[in-house]
């Protein structure tokens, strides 16, 4: 017969075997010990674009196509370029035939099913191109729906997907506000831009940011105060995309107009 | 071919990379989920509530909840497009997503539900088992003494004290069941509803409307396939009548229209809370009218205007809210009924889901969904009428196997 008293003293015993490994789980959380190692983070990478340089040649989208091995005629793309045209009744029409892989070499306005839709000259009030990429979301809502891990933020900002963990569900796909994610045609997992991850490390800068002919495009570490980025960040007045949504996103635009997607 | 782009139709100004990429397996996710949760509530309003008519029934939707169960992540199957690493969900579940639980909750759902027909079938699998101990011939009828037995899990002692205890956890094992049943659904409604990049799904209403229509659902399947074995089971009790020349009392009768028409009121009362929740939901979206109302209303509005004014309002909820209310139910309007609130209920999932993607993120475009009928490759048949097609006959055949080793009915043999 067990006594109340035996029982209790049991029950303890058995709950304190239980929370012990679990405590030690959380006295060895790696990156807690890395965070303490290295006395908080000195890079997060962010992306400058300076639309009024942009000229839709669609040279960054070319060089990434290759550059990350995404299949040149498929039609996914890590980044694009956008084109709006507002025309005098106050009309927008915006279009990325190809992703504007080979530029825009129309002056036709692609609607998809609803067809090319000219705009004489004399009509168009202003007319602009918006080259778009991941944001690398400061609070990525891709992470955050992501069921088995396989989308993570690393420790200097940059958001990437493991290839070997994704289960393709597609839920990030739908998480992301900005439609920047799609799934890789050869691989078969979500994919989207990696502000060239591979190359960041090595010194170098993105393959788009050195395909800009123009310089429209630049890529910079935010926690270093001396980087040209980081200047014209904090000194000039940028703007970002879709703020409504919470993401916290790190592509920081000059000369966004409020037609802009 | 990218993902997607078999089955996309683009209209304006839609990003590069946007495609239908949630289609018609995701539409049959929270459908067959619905049925399940909504059978395994209608057994329970017998074994919690102690609504005595629906006796015959409650058996009938528990086994077939128990059916409809492995259909459940079915569809989420084919659907993923590393279906070989589904198990990453279980290894690492990544608990900020709402995916991440589904797993558990579904297992804890599935032991409920298996350990619930346990206590209602143990009886049952001991007086098989040692009648066929007893009297079986040949290795058929010893394989399945053999099945029976392992069945009974060593539980052999079938008193008056130990069926009445059985009863006690059958009325526990359904009252726990509800609770979970409901998360079970409330929890796919999440998963929509929790997505703030999409205009449509983003509302916290969405985990109700799903319950209550997943309650309706589920109640109008029972009462269809009830009304569908009662009197296939006619049929044949009167064909082997007519071989045995048995007197003609003893064939078995069909459906029972008190019980339909019973069953009928508690899926009217669902049904009335899901079409109050949905078009809340939709004024309030007028009402208020955030930066996306523009491209919402000319989706509702003149996009998908025939699928959810036509087909899901009105086909699918007034049609059949007026066959079933009107007095005097006929089982044959009882069938045309439950038929059409099938075809209302998997009508707002597509216009959910399907119509939570029929416009961009950027909304300055619409995006079309073409169901593949034809299967082009194994992805247009996963992600086609096919694939749609075998989720949905599926649990037909499972319940057909399960009810050979649990009967429904009450059987006319004496063991
Ligand atoms: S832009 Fe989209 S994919 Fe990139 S981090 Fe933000 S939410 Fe994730
Ligand atoms: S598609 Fe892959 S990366 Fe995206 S949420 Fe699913 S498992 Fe995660």
């Amino acid at each position: 017969m067990i006594t109340r008293r035996t029982f209790c003293k049991q029950a303890l015993l058995v709950a304190g075997g239980t929370v012990l490994p679990l405590a030690a789980l959380e006295l060895f959380d790696p990156r807690r010990l890395l965070a303490e190692k290295e006395e908080g983070a000195k890079v997060r990478w962010v992306f400058l674009v300076d639309t009024h340089k942009c000229v839709g040649c669609g040279f960054c989208v070319k060089a990434c196509k290759i550059e990350n091995e995404i299949p040149y005629d498929a039609h996914v793309s890590r980044t694009w370029v956008e084109r709006y045209v507002v025309t005098k009744d106050g009309r927008t029409l915006i279009d990325s035939p190809g992703a504007a892989r080979d530029g825009f070499t129309s002056s036709k306005i692609d609607q998809n099913s609803a067809g090319m839709v000219e705009v004489k000259d004399e009509e168009i009030a202003k007319a602009f191109f918006v080259p778009k990429l991941c944001n690398q979301c400061d609070n990525p809502p891709c992470v955050q729906v992501c069921p088995v891990g396989a989308t993570y933020q690393t420790a200097d900002g940059v958001v990437l997907v493991d290839r070997k963990w994704c289960i393709g569900c597609g839920y990030c796909v739908m998480g992301c506000p900005y439609g920047v994610r799609f799934f890789h045609p050869v691989y078969n997992v979500a994919e989207k831009c990696t502000f060239c991850y591979h190359r960041l490390h090595k010194g170098m800068k993105t393959a788009c940011v050195d395909a800009c002919p123009f310089g429209a495009r630049q890529v910079g570490n935010l926690l270093d105060p001396d980087d040209p980025v980081t200047k014209v960040i904090t000194s000039e007045r940028v703007s970002v995309l879709k703020e409504e949504y919470g993401t916290k996103p790190q592509v920081f635009y000059l000369g966004l107009s409020m037609e802009v997607k | 071919m990218v993902h997607g782009e078999a089955w996309t139709l683009k209209e304006f100004f839609v990003y590069p990379n946007e495609y239908i990429y949630w289609s018609i397996q995701i539409v049959m996710y929270p459908f067959m989920t619905g049925l399940v949760a909504g059978a395994f509530v209608l057994s329970s309003l017998y074994h919690v509530f102690g609504v005595k008519q629906l006796k015959e029934i409650a058996r009938f939707s528990l086994v077939f909840s128990f059916a409809l169960l492995p259909c459940a992540p079915m569809p989420l199957l084919l659907h993923l497009q590393q279906p070989l690493r589904n198990h990453h969900v279980l290894m690492t579940p990544h608990f900020t997503s709402a995916i991440a639980a589904f797993g558990i909750v579904f297992l804890t759902y599935g032991m409920i539900v298996a350990s619930e027909l346990w206590f209602v079938y143990r009886g049952h699998f001991v007086a098989r088992a040692l009648h066929l101990r007893e009297n079986g011939r040949g290795v058929v009828d010893h394989l399945l003494a053999i099945l029976f037995s392992l069945l009974t899990l060593g539980a052999w002692d079938v008193g008056e004290e130990a069926l009445h205890r059985d009863e006690k956890a059958v009325k526990v094992l359904a009252g726990a069941g509800i609770p979970v049943a409901c998360f079970l659904h409330g929890y796919a409604g999440f998963i929509f509803g929790s997505v703030k990049a999409n205009a449509l799904w983003m509302t916290p209403l969405m985990p109700v409307i799903f319950i209550c229509s997943a309650v309706v659902s589920g109640i109008a399947l029972c009462i269809l396939s009830y009304v569908a074995v009662c009197q296939l089971r006619k049929l044949l009790g009167r064909r082997a009548a007519a071989r045995d020349d048995l007197s003609p009392g003893d064939e078995p009768g069909g459906a029972d229209p008190a019980i339909v028409a019973l069953t009928a009121r508690y899926l009217l009362i669902f049904l009335v809370l899901a079409i109050t929740l949905e078009l809340l939901d939709l004024i309030f979206r007028g009402y208020t009218a955030v930066k996306s109302w523009d491209i919402l209303r000319s989706v509702i509005y003149e996009k998908d205007f025939v699928k959810i004014f036509i087909l899901q309002y009105g086909l699918g909820n007034l049609v059949p809210f007026i066959l079933l209310s009107l007095p005097r139910l006929t089982i044959r309007r009882a069938v045309a009924g439950t038929l059409l609130v099938l075809l209302g209920v998997f009508m707002m999932r597509w216009n959910v889901v399907i119509g939570g993607q029929a416009f961009s993120s950027s909304f300055a475009g619409f995006m079309e969904y073409r169901l593949p009928i034809v299967p082009e490759s194994m992805e247009t048949f996963r992600e086609g009428l096919g694939g749609a097609l075998l989720v949905a006959g599926m649990p037909y055949f499972l319940f057909f196997l399960i009810s050979r080793v649990m009967p429904i009915f009450p059987s006319r043999q004496n063991y």
